[in-house]
């Protein structure tokens, strides 16, 4: 789950890093008063969860009060690839002296955290990464132990910071580590943290992603969610506790399993059709579930067929057919639909959807096959 | 022979009066596995199954009285770190943790302080272990796979289950079935189960079972190329899975363009594995 930039700042402050005075306002008046309390000049910065709000115009400077209303004004009103920005961040506008990156992540592959850092502030970080890699220095981080001071010292060297800001810059570090940890952040970035003209460091610019796992145990983060980035129905499935992407195909997919949920849209794609959806109803489904599940596939208009590819295990094939029934009789749908159930108690499965009128298939091809050939009103 | 659950294996249930737990515990001691305890704190003294399995307080409790030497998870995501820590604690040398949806720095705790023990933790988000015909630890169904010679890997359940079906539908089985779980920090990689299988005299061939995201399937690529003699079948899940979004799986995502299918199949292939293009094609592929 992203975070905007005024929520990831706040949450870093929270830890002792400093960042720039300002609030959020949703309103162009709003936005003049926290000018007008700030003095001088300010930065209006659109709260929208895509890259590039920069170049898009999302992100401007105004020199005194009235300046910010109009520029508000005009941000408020705008579109940023595709999403609508309904909120404002006016910050007090830094005079910058020297920008820097500084970042934490997972490293899967490393099972670590990985700090990184490069005196290349301002950009993309994987811009710098794939151009100039040599100036990233990257520091594990042993999760057990968690960022010493001299894993933030070196990491103050290598960017070529002055010594005399180097006490201050281990705070931000370690602040910026406790955030991490205590948010259950995948990312937690700073970019650029700056230099001032008057000497200060100071995070200008904040994102962090959450480890949706964890959502269970930070329900103050789980309410910052910003619902524009996903489709309705994926909101929707999330109640339900259903993995669910939407897709722009045609054929509707209900599977159970991750693995299984993507080699179906594969196989569909490999005999000819294009999948309208990616949904997991998860391991031990209950016929309610499965019944939420058959809603939100059948409320995409595109859909032309149904597959439902169940391969009992945790999951109990009579269970899921018991949900498809009692969906069916609720939402009555008018697309054909083929199923397909193997494992555990797919006899009773299978003999619960008898009477239904199914298309039944034996093997993964076949249902592929058949929902393809459906889709298309064969 | 098998790689890591034979016939001796003496396994422990963690969570095993919780509704998935116990009923997997029946699936298991119904196909043969010797289940010899179960632990749920708070619980100790009851038994279960009929009076057949007792239940401890602890898993050091649960491992003095009964001589167990693996131990499957079933607690729900919050207490199955705990629970990881306190079998590894208990000096259990391999842990099968079922459990999804893990937070991810729970994992590299988790992960960092087993390397320190020499604990073998297969998953967690995973389906568990199957050796036909001698023990199944976890949820793969038994009914659906033979003894055979092929050795499996995959990140995933369900389509574990799909391939194991497939090779039973024409009459192949399986030394040793392994899931080692869609998680992007888990306890086993491919490469770990590609060099047991590579060592197991009962495994002549391979099937390993990927999917987008990380870069493990790349590595077991390198893997095959340079260490292994025997031949591998793949399968990757994810052709059509549109970047950026998180397939489901905590570790099935497509990040700045790295952990593509195409990318994992190319390696594969370069490495000499016949990749197929869905799971029923397998069976054909390894003869």
């Amino acid at each position: 789950m992203k975070l905007h930039e005024y929520q990831s700042k706040k949450i870093f402050e929270k830890y002792g890093v400093p960042i720039p005075k300002g609030r959020v306002a949703a309103t162009a008046g709003e936005a003049r008063a926290i000018a007008d309390e700030l003095g001088g000049r300010v930065v209006i910065k659109s709260q929208v969860l895509v890259g590039g709000r920069g170049k898009a115009g999302g992100i401007r400077l105004a020199k005194d009060s009235e300046e910010a209303e109009e520029v508000a004004t005009a941000i408020l009103g705008m579109e940023i690839k595709g999403l609508p920005v309904r909120k404002v961040l006016v910050d007090e506008a830094a005079n910058i002296d020297k920008e820097i990156y500084l970042g934490i992540t997972n490293d899967r592959a490393a099972r670590k955290p990985v700090f990184m850092a490069s005196a290349a502030g301002g950009v993309e970080i994987e811009e710098v990464a794939r151009e100039t890699p040599e100036k990233i220095i990257k520091v594990h981080i042993d999760p057990l132990l968690g960022l010493r001071d001299y894993q933030a010292r070196d990491i103050a060297a290598f960017i070529d910071l002055p010594r005399d800001y180097w006490r201050e810059f281990g705070k931000i570090a370690n602040g910026l580590w406790q955030a991490y940890v205590e948010s259950d952040a995948t990312l937690a970035e700073i970019n650029p943290l700056v230099i001032t003209k008057d000497k200060r460091l100071l995070a200008v610019d904040g994102k962090m992603l959450i480890d949706d796992n964890a959502l269970f145990r930070h329900s103050d983060l789980a309410e910052m969610r910003d619902l524009d980035t996903e489709a309705p129905a994926e909101t929707e499935a999330r109640k339900y506790g259903l993995s669910y992407i939407k897709l722009d195909g045609t054929i509707g997919c209900m599977v159970n399993g991750a693995g299984l949920a993507m080699t179906s849209m594969d196989v569909i794609k490999l005999f000819g059709g294009e999948p309208a959806n990616f949904l997991d109803i998860g391991g031990g489904a209950g016929a309610d579930k499965v019944a939420a599940a058959l809603r939100i596939i059948l409320s995409d208009s595109n859909v032309k067929a149904v597959l439902f590819n169940i391969f009992g295990g945790i999951t109990r094939c009579d269970e899921v057919a018991r949900g498809v029934l009692a969906a069916m009789d609720e939402v009555k749908p008018k697309v054909p639909m083929v199923v397909r159930l193997v494992g555990t108690n797919a006899e009773e499965g299978r003999q619960l959807l008898a009477d239904a009128k199914m298309i039944t298939a034996e093997t993964l091809a076949d249902a592929a096959k058949k929902s393809v050939a459906a889709s298309k009103g064969a | 022979m098998s790689i890591l659950i034979d016939k001796n294996t003496r396994l422990l249930v963690q969570g095993i009066t919780g509704k998935e737990g116990l009923f997997h515990t029946t699936q298991m001691v119904e196909y043969g596995t010797n289940v010899v305890a179960g632990i749920t704190p708070g619980k100790g003294g009851e038994w279960v199954l009929d009076g057949k399995i007792p239940v401890f307080d602890s898993v050091k409790m649960a491992a003095d009285a009964t001589g167990a030497n693996a131990s499957v998870i079933f607690v729900p995501a919050r207490f199955a770190p705990d629970a990881m820590f306190e079998a590894a604690d208990a000096g259990i040398p391999l842990i099968v943790c079922i459990t999804e949806g893990v937070p991810v720095q729970d994992m590299m705790r988790v992960r960092n302080y087993l390397d320190q023990k020499k604990v073998r933790l297969i998953g967690p988000n995973c389906p568990g272990l199957l050796t036909p015909g001698q023990s199944k630890v976890g949820i793969i169904p038994g009914d659906i796979a033979i003894k055979g010679n092929v050795g499996v890997v995959s990140r995933s359940g369900t389509l574990t289950y799909e391939v194991l079906y497939a090779l039973e539908q024409v009459g192949m089985g399986a030394s040793t079935c392994v899931g080692i779980g869609g998680d992007p920090v888990n306890g086993t990689n491919f490469i770990d189960v590609l060099a047991m299988f590579e060592d197991d005299p009962q495994t002549d061939k391979v099937v390993l079972i990927g999917e987008i995201g990380g870069t493990d399937e790349e590595k077991a690529a390198e893997f095959i190329a340079s260490k292994m003699t025997k031949p591998v079948v793949s399968f990757i899940a994810g052709q059509t899975a549109p970047p950026g979004k998180r397939m489901g799986h905590a570790g099935a995502i497509i990040e700045g363009g790295a952990g593509t299918a195409a990318d994992k199949v190319k390696a594969l292939e370069a490495a000499g594995v016949k990749v197929a293009k869905h799971p029923e094609e397998i069976p054909s592929l390894l003869n």
